[in-house]
């Protein structure tokens, strides 16, 4: 168990600067994602981390140690690739052993470990079968068996769950979650996927070329985030932007104004509001409510999930918007309807893409 | 896949007991080094023998070039400048060998001249032939398959030997031809017929080898191609001309360029065969290089290297113009 | 011609010309394919099968034209007052009747008979037309053990050297070129093209180009005579590395980054990870190596001086010119050499020949 800290961490290929420089704090015990788009830096940060890559300047700090020059090995961190990486020519037993006999741990601990976390991810039974011969699902439990026995200090996880199909994905985010709570290690997993980050993090780390755009628990970057890049990566489906300018700041309530649409009284205060400044109003899909005022929207597609609806609309202006209803809308194509967000559900960004905090 | 594995375990028992004492003195080595410079220490053997056997080789022969006298070690030989490059070229009239006075050099290159576009045109042709008759479906894939394949696995040596005891005075081609009511001919005495039965016997050995390329480019071409054609009815020769022959150039590319080198460099074969005889009517440049550097006395290095490296010289701008060629298909 | 038989035509010649026959019809197109494939079956392996088939024949059945198709031997018999055994011949006489003469020699186109079983009616001259050899199939083994007997040692020296280089030359190949190939696959480091492109560029070089300074440099290490002075120039194969090299890519780099994180040393990931893991590719260049070994004829016939580091190849074309009368022992000499190849041949097809297929190397 273990905390972790990045300063300053700084990485380039060459000319290119994959990480122009990271300052990051994680405390023991917590569950981390880096979550971004492909490029974004967050697997080379997990790999600099492990000490697959060197850190071109920077520290990293497992505890109070440093580790930025200690091998990978020899830095109490295990990795699970998105790959899983299992040995194919070797059994499952010796895909979890080889680690330890490596270090020449002695047979009987080596073999208890193997069985403890063989017993702990229920693949006793798959000991002497070879990768090729497991599923999916199978083969990242392997994976994530063979970081357990090496008893590391932190967790790393590069995608783990790419692999998978949709179903069995949502079966192993739960388990890795429950397995966090279990084991109480450190753990830092990257994905891409912004479902996996805010079903499973303790905190999100979002990135974007290889810079921290925001720290935070999941509902926090949900709620509050800082910028339009955070505010559209997290939450599915993406959040709607109008680009337009503050016509009027009242007292609790900002008016939003863009060509060739109605004015749109927003209900709550923001900090920092000028009148004439251009933003950028953000609202999710399901902030959208439908109300007999507000911006008239013309349904080209209705998406009927059953339990919900998804009416893909267009705003005056060709402005496409997604709306959200649930349960089972009635509008059909070529219905207008009028939409409207609620108080204190709304997001404005100034025109450097920044949130204008509310007060 | 299990032969490989199998053949694997044998081969690496074979070196286990080494390896145990390779594997701390390795370990030793990346704790002295550090990983960063293991790489290096993993190329070294087979760096050294490169650069031993093969780069070194190439300056020295240079060197042996512009060097005379029949002493083996650079240290013993007296530079003498162009003289055997001269030597190979002292001709009064280049298109009447007998003129020269290395006449053996100007009939080898001849021959070979001769010989590589004859022997390649030929090869491919059938190979391409056979690989296209491969590709069907027919019954006996395989045991056809590996008929005209075998003869790759044979030595030269019984290659030729094997010729020869054919194609003798009283061989059973001629045993044919006379129980036939014709009258034997004694193959390998006239330069003529010795020369197409090099040829012959060179493709016989070495088609199997380029069929079986061929063969799997013509089945990496996927099916569903033919039949869009045929949609677009396209006529079969078109078809042929238009997808499978474009579909197949990189590989006829290959086969080409690797038919090519080898052919310039055919010498066991027509050695045990022909001798390079009658006369001189087979003999190709290596065979030239092999008598005067090794066979004949005095050894005349300082020959057999200038005529090798003009040999190199024209394998090396062969290659560079197909490469070029090659490029600029790319490009249209 | 009707539109329906063209369009059918045209169907077959399609099919020849690009892929293969649909199942139940048989086209004119097969008949040709078959027919070509027959021809090639017979120019292909007729030959070799011919010299199986000579080397049991008796020499004078060798001796023979034309050539007979089976191994036959003549039936002799010993006549009171002649050392040899005689050859048996049915003479027809001209009266129409056969009887069995015992040959003593032949004078131009008659020969000298006698009859074996009444040796006191004296010698008879018989025109050779007359007379056909009495005799029967017969599988000459006698010229293999002669083969062994006469030969004695010195055939299973030439047995052990060629043994010796394929087997050691190709182990040396296999490791050292899967290192390089590890080295150049596996690590990104400053040099990796320039050793990359400086093993690359040895395939340029045809060995015949560098025999001379190869043979210096073999002479100058002391090895001419010595099997080591053919082992070690061989070894660097520049195809086997660029074939390992090609196969290691595929092997994912985590694997590596896994095994480094599991406390493997770099030598450890290589020998544990990689090379059980390259085994396909190991088998091809193992098989590659061995063929080339095994056939080497130019690089030998230089290095290897001394008859008694001669190879099987060598020795068989030395015994070319020496044994130049005595076809018999050539033929077994040539089968026996050929048979180890014959026999790896069968066994390992498929892999031979997908190895070619995928790499273009031999």
């Amino acid at each position: 168990m273990a905390s972790l800290t990045l300063e300053n961490i700084k990485k380039s290929f060459g000319a290119v600067d994959v990480i122009p420089g990271v300052d990051l704090k994680i405390d023991d015990g917590e569950f981390v994602v880096f979550v971004g788009p492909s490029g974004c830096g967050k697997s080379t940060l997990l790999r600099l981390i492990a000490g697959l890559e060197d850190v071109t300047d920077g520290d990293i700090r497992i505890d109070a140690d440093s580790v930025a020059h200690t091998p990978a090995a020899d830095r109490g961190v295990a990795m699970v690739f998105q790959s899983y990486a299992l040995y194919p020519h070797m059994t499952v037993r010796e895909n979890l052993s080889f680690g330890l006999e490596n270090i020449r741990m002695a047979k009987p601990e080596i073999s208890r470990r193997v069985s403890e976390a063989a017993r702990l991810l229920q693949i006793e039974q798959l000991l002497e079968r070879r990768p090729k011969q497991l599923s999916g699902g199978q083969r990242q439990r392997v994976a994530i068996g063979r970081a357990i026995t090496r008893d590391p200090k932190i967790f790393l996880f590069d995608e783990p769950l790419s692999n998978l199909d949709a179903e069995l994905r949502v079966l192993m985010r739960v388990e890795i979650t429950k397995l966090h709570e279990r084991l109480g290690n450190t753990m830092i997993y990257v994905t891409h996927d912004q479902i996996e980050a805010m079903t499973m993090a303790d905190k999100i780390v979002v990135l974007r070329k290889g810079v921290i755009e925001q720290v935070g628990a999941p509902l926090e970057l949900y709620n509050h985030p800082k910028n339009l890049f955070v505010a559209g990566f997290i939450g599915s489906p993406r959040m709607n932007f109008v680009e337009g300018r503050i016509d009027a700041v009242g007292e609790g309530a900002v008016t939003f104004a863009a060509d060739g649409l109605p004015p749109l009284v927003l209900e709550g205060a923001i900090e920092g509001a000028n009148i004439g400044a251009a933003v950028t109003l953000g609202v999710r899909p399901e902030d959208f409510l439908v109300t007999d005022k507000g911006w008239p929207a013309t349904v080209s597609v209705a998406e009927q999930y059953g339990a919900s609806s998804y009416l893909h609309c267009a705003l005056p202006g060709d402005r496409p918007v997604l709306i959200h209803e649930p349960g089972q809308s009635k509008a059909g194509r070529g219905d207008v309807i009028h939409v409207a967000p609620p108080a204190g559900r709304w997001h404005l960004f100034d025109a450097d893409g920044l949130a204008l905090r509310k007060a | 896949m299990s032969a490989g594995t199998q053949f694997a375990a044998a081969a690496g028992a074979a070196v286990a007991l080494p390896a145990r004492i390779v594997e701390p003195f390795m370990y030793g080595l990346q704790r002295l080094l550090g990983i960063k410079r293991m790489p290096w220490v993993f190329l070294v053997p087979n760096l050294t023998a490169v650069v031993l056997f093969a780069l070194l080789p190439v300056f020295i022969n240079i060197f042996y070039s512009v060097s005379g006298s029949d002493r083996l070690y650079p240290w013993d030989r007296p530079v003498v400048g162009g003289a055997n490059y001269a030597t190979l070229f002292d001709c009064d009239n280049f298109l009447d060998p007998s003129t020269c006075s290395r006449d053996l050099f100007w009939r080898a290159l001849g021959n070979t001249l001769v010989f590589v576009p004859v022997q390649v045109t030929a090869m491919i042709v059938i190979a391409l032939l056979t690989a296209i008759c491969l590709n069907r479906d027919i019954r006996g894939r395989g045991f056809f398959r590996g008929i005209f394949f075998f003869p790759v696995m044979l030595s030269p040596v019984v290659v030729a030997l094997t010729w020869q005891w054919i194609l003798q005075r009283n061989g059973a081609l001629n045993g044919l031809i006379s129980s036939a009511g014709l009258t034997p001919v004694n193959w390998l005495v006239f330069p003529n017929t010795a020369f197409f039965w090099s040829v012959f016997v060179t493709v016989w050995a070495h088609m199997g080898f380029y069929t079986i390329i061929l063969l799997a480019g013509l089945q990496s071409i996927p099916r569903d191609v033919y039949e869009a054609a045929k949609m677009d009815s396209a006529t079969p020769w078109r078809a042929f001309t238009r997808i499978t022959l474009p579909l197949l150039k990189p590989v006829l590319l290959v086969v080409f360029i690797l038919a090519v080198i080898r052919s310039v460099q055919t010498f066991d074969e027509l050695y045990v065969l022909t001798g390079g005889g009658p006369g001189s009517a087979t003999m190709l440049m290596v065979q030239y290089i092999y008598e005067v550097g090794f066979a004949a006395q005095p050894r005349n290095f300082g020959l057999a290297a200038a005529a090798s490296l003009l040999l190199g010289v024209a394998l090396l701008i062969f290659t560079a113009i197909q490469m070029r060629i090659s490029r600029g298909g790319k490009d249209d | 011609m009707t539109e329906a038989s063209m369009s059918k035509t045209d169907m077959s010649i399609s099919d020849f010309l690009t892929r293969r026959r649909r199942r139940g019809r048989f086209g004119w197109t097969d008949g040709l394919t078959y027919a070509y494939l027959l021809l090639g079956l017979v120019v292909m392996f007729a030959p070799v099968l011919w010299v199986v088939i000579s080397s049991l024949k008796t020499p004078a059945n060798l001796a023979e034209f034309p050539p007979t198709l089976l191994p036959y031997s003549s039936e002799t018999v010993v006549v009171e007052g002649f050392d040899q055994p005689l050859a048996l011949f049915d003479v027809v006489g001209e009266d129409g009747e056969t009887r069995r003469l015992a040959q003593i020699r032949r004078v131009g186109i008659q020969a000298q008979m006698i009859d074996p079983a009444d040796p006191e009616a004296g010698r008879v001259l018989v025109p050779v037309e007359t007379a056909t050899p009495v005799r029967r199939v017969y599988l000459a083994f006698e010229n293999y053990t002669n083969l062994l007997a006469s030969s004695g040692n010195d055939l299973w020296r030439y047995v052990f050297n060629s043994l010796f280089i394929t087997v050691v030359a190709t182990l040396i190949t296999l490791v050292m070129n899967s290192m390089a190939a590890f080295a150049l696959s596996k690590y990104r480091f400053r040099g990796s093209n320039v050793a990359l492109v400086s093993i690359l560029a040895t395939l340029m070089i045809p060995a015949t180009v560098v025999l001379v300074p190869t043979y210096m440099i073999v002479a100058q290490l002391g090895l001419v005579g010595n099997l080591w002075g053919v082992i070690l120039p061989t070894v660097a194969t520049p195809t086997g590395v660029f074939l390992l090299r090609q196969y290691m890519l595929t092997i994912p780099d985590e694997l590596v980054e896994a095994a480094r994180m599991d406390h493997a040393s770099e030598w450890r990931i290589f020998w544990k990870i990689i090379l059980p893991l390259s085994s396909p590719a190991l088998a091809v260049v193992a098989i590659f190596s061995i063929l080339s070994r095994w056939n080497d004829f130019l690089l030998p016939l230089v290095v290897l001086t001394r008859r008694e580091s001669y190879t099987l190849q060598l020795a068989l074309a030395s015994f070319q010119t020496e044994y130049g009368i005595r076809y018999e022992i050539l033929l077994a000499m040539t089968t026996l050499t050929a048979l180890p190849l014959a026999c790896a041949f069968i066994f390992l097809q498929r892999y031979i020949t997908t190895g070619i297929a995928s790499t273009g190397i031999k």
